[in-house]
């Protein structure tokens, strides 16, 4: 089979993450894009404290179905959904709950880094300050460098924090990004193929930032890559042409896979 | 033949040409197209260009020439004394020359030759031939004009025997050239290149020509009035004067006044512009649902279609009155050709402008950009304030440059509700005039173009250039550099 590190998987299996009480529940979600049906009946529960990783083959939702849990989807105008998608047992699709406090609660981290035209400083400020984070210059500069630090970007940058974001390399854009995104201390963090850009060094920055978040939030994370799955998530999901095919413990699904699609998928005979 | 008749003929033969090209490449390899270099239609564009371009070139060349060599010719043969005259007589004696010649050049070889003979009435000829002549012609004017038509006549002959030789000649060359080895699509496509650079030149030389002539004369101007008198002058007052005279009699050309009104009406339409454009087109691009967007952006996109004359007559006929008397009504006094009214109808004019272009530039902000600040839990306002405009800005800054720029040009509004007082003034209710509008009624009427009255149009236009031109340069450079931004 997939050649997994051992201390990766005992370091997943020690957790245990599906014992405990799910943060993120789908029930029954299906997304429509004008005519076109993308997903079909998605449920998945989805633990705190703990990595979820969701593979699968190009064009199978994976992105719609992220996009789902922070209501991105909302921004395109022919996309419906159904169904319902739960965070600590609120209904997220509720019509009296507020989109942008829910985003606040469920940050997001793009597939192209997409650092905003501002400097360093201001792309991690950002979003304390529209969520009035911090009361003081000190303190917002101090959540700016713990957010940075977290993003394992501080060392590289902290002596230009003046300087525009865009003008860093992708992979410090891309943890720029992460920074962004952890500055307001969100409960889930959604992270489309955060490292699909990256040189392994880059790529394995940010998964041991993955491994340091998910001591306090509850990470999804897509991913092409068998190996990142492998290494940073405790649960794994596998989407094939809208559906979860298969759903469990990420030592499972890469090691005893129930279903033939999964199976080949990951040992890579199609996809 | 008549050089266009004879031109017809050039091409025609370029059209042979073409098909013998292609005809005769095909047959040189025996039909199998593929093993040509390339495809029959360029080894006849080949022949063609090769028998059409020299015999141009020679016909533009002759046309160009040989009327000067035939004109040297008869005032060379002209009696001493008629060579020797004043400017003024040599011209008449070579007008009456020409008259003549028309008049001969309708005769049969006939009474051309009866013409020709020395005691003819060659007005009574041409009288009784329907060609009436309005002088009484000396005998020598006579014959020069007829020693004119015949030159001109051989000079005709032997263009059109050695265009169509040379054109024949060149066809065969090339002809004889075509066989599946001839490189003819390269050859082609150079000559194709040299017509889009010949096209693309035409549009620089022209631009070059029309600053040239500007400028030339406006230094004319500054050679009758000083240049700092016109640039820091605060007195336009032109004064019309008699013909001939000039220096300062002719009056006093102090640009300020004019510069003022230009920029103070300007600033008032952007005034008007630039918030209503902004946040039209800001709506349009972040709130606007798709059919209200399907339906408000072509009606702004007709205002931008309006005649500039039909907002003139508009705030001329219905908004300055209407202005005035609402003034009236407050208590103030807003003359009906005023700052305002000029300012605030070219505020209209412009918004269109301003809110389309800023429109494009919004819409040019990454989409994933907003998706970032939305992701963070921002608000769609917090999102167009704080991500969308301030990356957005420089395009934005440029497009309202453009507009400035096109408000400091704007004619027919100014001309008609701005009012033509040379003012100074901050009152916004007064008239002004502008640069435009002193061009226009410094040149409209009957005049003679010597006269710093009139040379100061031009002086006038140079720095309306200037100004423009360095706006628009501006503006370009920041709406480029605003671009890389997203590369
Ligand atoms: N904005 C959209 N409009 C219409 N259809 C869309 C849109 N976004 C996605 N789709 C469709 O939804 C389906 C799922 O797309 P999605 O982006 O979720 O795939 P994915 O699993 O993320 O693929 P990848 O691994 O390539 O990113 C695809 O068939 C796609 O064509
Ligand atoms: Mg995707």
């Amino acid at each position: 089979m997939l050649n997994v590190e051992p201390s990766s998987l005992q370091r997943a299996t020690a957790q245990a993450p599906h014992l405990q009480e799910p943060k993120v529940v789908a029930k029954d979600v299906s997304v429509y894009y004008g005519e076109k049906r993308a997903l079909f009946d998605v449920s998945v529960n989805i633990p705190d404290r703990g990595v979820m990783a969701f593979i699968g083959p190009s064009g199978c939702g994976k992105s719609t179905f992220l996009r789902c849990i922070n209501r991105m989807n909302d921004t395109i105008p022919i996309c419906r959904v159904t169904g319902k998608i739960t965070i600590e047992n609120e209904d997220i699709y509720d019509p009296s709950l507020d989109v942008v406090q829910l985003r606040a609660r469920v940050g997001m981290v793009f597939q192209k880094p997409n650092p905003f035209p501002k400097s360093i400083y201001e792309n991690v400020a950002y979003g304390p300050r529209i969520h009035g984070l911090s009361s003081s210059k000190a303190e917002l500069d101090e959540i700016v460098q713990k957010s940075l630090e977290r993003a394992a970007l501080w060392k590289e940058v902290k002596d230009r924090l003046n300087d525009p974001g865009t003008g860093l390399s992708g992979g410090q854009q891309q943890r720029l990004c992460i920074a962004r995104a952890v500055a307001v201390n969100p409960e889930v963090i959604l992270m489309d193929e955060p490292c699909s850009a990256l040189d392994p060094i880059a790529t394995a920055k940010i998964e041991e930032l993955i491994d340091e978040l998910k001591q306090n939030f509850c990470i999804i994370i897509v991913t092409h890559s068998m190996q990142q799955a492998a290494r940073v998530s405790q649960r794994t999901a596998f989407f094939h042409l809208g559906v979860i095919v298969e759903e469990g413990n990420t030592e499972e699904i890469f090691q005893n896979p129930t279903d033939k699609r999964t199976q080949d998928y990951i040992t890579g005979r199609f996809g | 033949m008549s050089t266009p008749l004879l031109a017809a003929v050039v091409v025609a033969l370029g059209a042979i040409g073409w098909l013998l090209g292609s005809w005769r490449s095909k047959a040189s390899v025996g039909g199998k197209v593929s093993t040509l270099h390339s495809r029959p239609g360029y080894y006849g564009a080949y022949v063609l260009c090769w028998t059409i371009l020299p015999a141009f070139f020679l016909i533009v060349l002759w046309s160009a020439i040989s009327p000067m060599v035939v004109s040297n010719m008869v005032s060379s043969r002209l009696p001493q004394n008629v060579q020797d005259g004043v400017t003024q007589a040599r011209s008449l004696t070579t007008s009456a020359i020409n008259t003549i010649e028309r008049g001969l050049a309708t005769l049969s070889a006939e009474d051309l030759e009866k013409a020709a003979q020395p005691n003819t009435d060659v007005k009574a000829l041409l009288l009784s031939k329907g060609a009436p002549l309005a002088i009484n012609p000396e005998p020598y004017a006579v014959n020069a004009a007829l020693f004119q038509l015949q030159a001109k006549r051989s000079s005709q002959l032997l263009l059109t025997i050695s265009a169509i030789g040379l054109a024949l000649l060149c066809l065969g060359f090339a002809l004889f050239q075509v066989g599946p080895k001839l490189r003819s699509r390269n050859a082609v496509e150079r000559v194709a290149l040299a017509g889009l650079f010949a096209c693309s030149m035409v549009a620089i030389l022209t631009t070059l020509g029309i600053v040239l002539s500007m400028l030339f004369e406006s230094i004319h101007f500054f050679g009758i009035v000083p240049i700092q008198d016109f640039l820091f002058g605060t007195v336009w007052d032109p004064r019309f004067s008699a013909a001939g005279s000039s220096g300062e009699a002719g009056g006093q050309f102090g640009l300020l006044p004019l510069l003022w009104g230009t920029l103070y009406i300007s600033f008032v339409a952007l005034l008007v512009a630039v918030p209503v454009g902004l946040f039209s087109a800001v709506y349009m691009s972040e709130y606007a649902s798709g059919s209200v967007r399907l339906m408000t952006k072509p009606l702004l996109e007709i205002l931008a279609g309006i005649p500039t004359i039909v907002y003139g007559f508009f705030a001329l006929i219905t908004f300055g009155p209407l202005l005035r008397d609402l003034g009236a009504h407050v208590g103030l006094s807003i003359s009906a050709t005023s700052v305002l009214t000029a300012g605030l109808i070219m505020g209209v004019m412009l918004i269109p402008f301003v809110s389309s272009l800023s429109d494009d530039i919004i819409n040019a902000v990454p989409q994933s950009l907003r998706e970032g600040s939305y992701g963070l839990g921002a608000t769609q306002s917090e999102t167009i304030k704080r991500v969308i405009l301030p990356a957005a800005l420089p395009g934005i800054v440029g497009a309202i440059l453009l507009a400035a720029s096109r408000a400091i040009g704007e004619t027919m509004i100014v001309v008609l509700a701005a009012g033509i007082a040379p003012n100074l003034t901050l009152n916004p209710f007064e008239p002004v005039t502008t640069i435009t509008v002193k061009i226009v009624s410094q040149l409209t009427g009957d005049l003679e173009f010597n006269s710093p009255q009139t040379l100061v149009a031009f002086a006038l236009g140079l720095t309306l250039f200037v100004f423009t031109l360095a706006l628009n340069i501006y503006a370009l450079y920041i709406v480029r550099k605003y671009r890389e931004q997203y590369e």
